[in-house]
């Protein structure tokens, strides 16, 4: 990117304003998130850099939306925080159980998800493999098709999702899957899939399909060959898709919304309650942990990507 | 080796004594079914969670039976005689006693409802007229009108009769604003009620504007990152790809408290004197707060395809056209820019894509003006509780978004799909 020998004054000029210009669009695009992070120490209910934080006056600087968290809806915050306190907190407050439902809802799609995936991916990226472009269309269209679109559909299917193989009479024996935790696992899954999908053929398209046929040669039954040799090698894609499917499942709010009930309420739900009723710095703080969490997410993919890197330097091309 | 080659009748064999070119067909169908096996869990699991209720969808905008389901006499009466007949006594004997029947079932309300969606103010008129149902004695008719002269209104009688088949493309004729009259004639609603036509264009305008912007702001970033050395990139790209990574309700509201009137940048604004304490803008609940907000969760959507496009680009063919002499907007118009084509593509309907079904952002950021056609399904989905009309509202933005995904298929391929 540095400027040509030959360059006219008025490209250098250029390229001094262009420089300034990616600045600004970069300080646009993090700007946002960085700034909540200082706000959510504010010691008052506002959303905005008070006087005292301006002038780094310890005072403007609080905990006290963090702790909020940890209190609501209605736990006493002004008694002394013995293990009895914790353990009401980890019962009761609003929010640790919803981290405690998104963690359990992510962490079962994402297996689901990975765990299909994968396998799936393994398929379409074999050469012999059918119909490769439709299927994968297929398989990719939950991240296309409108959120909106998704929920409704699921919400339908939900209410009676037996209504398929009514023919066998057997409808009768199967509930709803509205308001569980099944449905929602189920659609998240769903959602996660093409993630998986994407990043792990992504991998196989740089794996040496020989070294396939070379542990078979050497006597290795398929499974073997798969856990010993495939395996280690497409890890990191497999290991960024299940993050990509878990980020998915972490921050979707408009399923959870459609057909999920008061018992599976996860961050970004009742987020979106506190958003959408009164917006309290609490928010904020909510916020300030979903980006630490998701600074860390970056820097795993990160350096996986090296990893993945460093090991397609090693295998023949 | 002799024995397995040797030509019988002039074809290759294999050992076991079968043709070489059947042998390797079916080692071929093998590795077919094999590799389609590994799929078919997967594609069973997205049949069932995915196409299935998106097929319910579709139905459900096809099919309501409040009508025909509750009001099973005069649905008969209704398929035994031609269409425009006059309602005889055996049809207001039907409709009488199907309105005491549903009214004793708590169902007279969605048969009310079912009505009204074909001609408003008619929900009223059954359920007040329900509450009296049991007191009717023939003659049925002057009961009925008694209760409430508008019954014998002929429009109202031709709407039923509609209504009575639950298969219906009248929810579809609503979304596209039209309604069929009397006679049954398609034609276009009412001018005060024509919204939805109108919300499409709006949807489509905005995400091709939101897609113009993400493609002004994201072509100069995707340059730069393209042409700085890799170390310097790969750094940069961290700046891009935390928002991609960061929560969409959180990014949401970071844009909240920024653009609130008493927000960061209305307070900076005033204390550097640019604004007065009263001209404080408004940028949020309103369209504007939509555009800004989505351009920044989108925008990561068209700098990644973009830089896998750049990136392999070498710089000698500009260098190569600066020396014939090309000055440095020449060599970018006519020998860059049309390298990196494929990419503009992808981001461009990649984000115009998301774009048209976004639904969180506006619904938070958007007031009343920035709202989206997804917002309006899921009013009708939770508010109105009109699943028929959301269902033919969400099956025509599929329809969009599917005619769009084909396009990308086509121009980009579903393969080069990538991700950071």
């Amino acid at each position: 990117m540095s400027l040509p020998v030959y360059a006219s004054p008025l490209e250098r000029i250029w390229h001094y304003t262009r420089l300034v210009i990616c600045g600004l669009i970069f300080l646009f695009l993090i700007a946002p998130i960085l700034i909540i992070i200082p706000l959510s120490f504010n010691a008052e209910p506002y959303f905005t850099f008070t006087e005292k934080m301006l002038a780094f006056d310890p005072s403007g600087y609080s905990l006290r939306w963090y702790d909020l968290l940890l209190t609501q809806p209605a736990i006493p915050a002004d008694v002394p925080r013995d293990s009895a306190w914790w353990a009401q907190v980890w019962r009761e407050s609003a929010w640790v159980r919803a981290a405690k439902n998104s963690l359990i809802i992510g962490l079962f799609s994402t297996i689901v998800a990975t765990v299909l995936g994968t396998i799936a991916a393994l398929g379409l990226s074999r050469p012999e493999m059918p119909n490769r472009r439709l299927i994968m269309a297929i398989l990719i269209s939950p991240m296309i098709v409108p959120i909106i679109i998704t929920a409704t559909g699921l919400f339908f299917f939900y209410s009676s999702p037996c209504a398929l193989i009514a023919w066998t009479g057997l409808s009768q024996y199967c509930g709803r899957l509205t308001s569980s935790y099944v449905g929602v696992v189920l659609a998240h899954a769903t959602l996660g899939i093409p993630f998986v999908i994407i990043t792990v053929t992504a991998t196989l398209i740089g794996f040496d399909q020989s070294l396939n046929r070379a542990a078979a040669s050497l006597g290795a039954p398929p499974t073997t060959t798969f856990f010993k040799v495939t395996m280690p090698l497409i890890l990191p894609g497999v290991i960024s898709g299940a993050l990509f499917a878990f980020v998915t499942s972490f921050d979707e709010v408009v399923v959870v919304l459609f057909v999920a009930a008061h018992d599976q309420q996860t961050i970004p739900r009742q987020m979106w309650n506190g958003i959408r009723e009164q917006i309290s710095p609490a928010i904020l703080s909510v916020a300030t942990i979903l980006v630490v969490i998701s600074i860390a997410m970056l820097a795993t993919l990160e350096i996986l990507r090296r990893r993945s890197e460093r090991m397609r330097g090693l295998s023949p091309q | 080796m002799a024995d397995s080659s040797a030509p019988a009748g002039g074809l290759l064999t294999t050992s076991d004594g079968r043709s070489l070119k059947s042998a390797l067909a079916s080692a071929q169908k093998r590795a077919k079914r094999r590799a389609f096996l590994l799929v078919l869990p997967l594609l069973a699991f997205i049949v069932i969670t995915f196409i299935v209720p998106i097929g319910q969808l579709m139905h459900q905008a096809i099919y309501n039976d409040g009508f025909s389901a509750n009001m099973p006499r005069v649905t008969a009466w209704f398929a035994e005689t031609p269409p425009g007949t006059p309602p005889d006594e055996t049809a207001w004997e039907a409709l009488a006693l199907d309105l005491k029947d549903a009214a004793a079932a708590r169902t007279v309300g969605v048969v009310g409802t079912r009505v009204n969606y074909e001609m408003s103010g008619t929900r009223s008129l059954f359920t007040s007229t329900a509450r009296a149902a049991s007191r009717f004695e023939p003659p049925y008719r002057e009961a009925l009108l008694e209760e409430d002269a508008k019954w014998d209104d002929p429009v109202l009688w031709g709407t039923m009769r509609q209504v009575s088949d639950a298969y219906s493309a009248n929810f579809f004729l609503a979304a596209l604003d039209m309604t069929r009259d009397v006679n049954g004639k398609i034609v276009p609603m009412p001018e005060d009620r024509q919204i939805y036509v109108s919300l499409f264009l709006k949807t489509f305008l905005l995400a091709g504007l939101i897609t113009f912007t993400c493609f002004v702001l994201g072509f100069p970033i995707a340059h730069l990152l393209a042409t700085l050395p890799m170390r310097w990139s790969n750094l940069l790209m961290i700046l891009v790809l935390l928002p991609f990574w960061t929560s969409l309700l959180v990014r949401t509201t970071s844009w909240m408290v920024l653009l609130q009137q008493q927000g960061v940048v209305n307070n900076s604004l005033v204390s550097l004197g640019l604004i007065s304490e009263d001209g404080r803008i408004q940028m949020i609940y309103n369209q504007a707060g939509t555009i800004i907000a989505m351009t920044h969760i989108l925008l990561p959507f068209m700098i990644l395809p973009l830089y896998s496009v750049m990136r392999p680009i070498p710089p000698s063919y500009v260098r190569a056209a600066r020396s014939l002499g090309a000055t440095s907007w020449t060599a970018f118009r006519r020998v860059y820019l049309p390298q990196t084509l494929p990419g503009v593509g992808a981001g461009s309907l990649l984000v115009f894509i998301l774009a048209v079904g976004y639904y969180i952002t506006p619904a938070l950021v958007g007031g009343a003006s920035g709202q989206l056609i997804s917002n309006l399904i899921a009013f009708h989905m939770q508010s109105s509780l009109n699943w028929s009309l959301a269902s033919a509202l969400a099956a025509l933005l599929l329809g969009a978004v599917l005619v769009l995904y084909w396009l990308y298929d086509r121009l980009v391929g579903i393969d080069n799909l990538k991700l950071g």
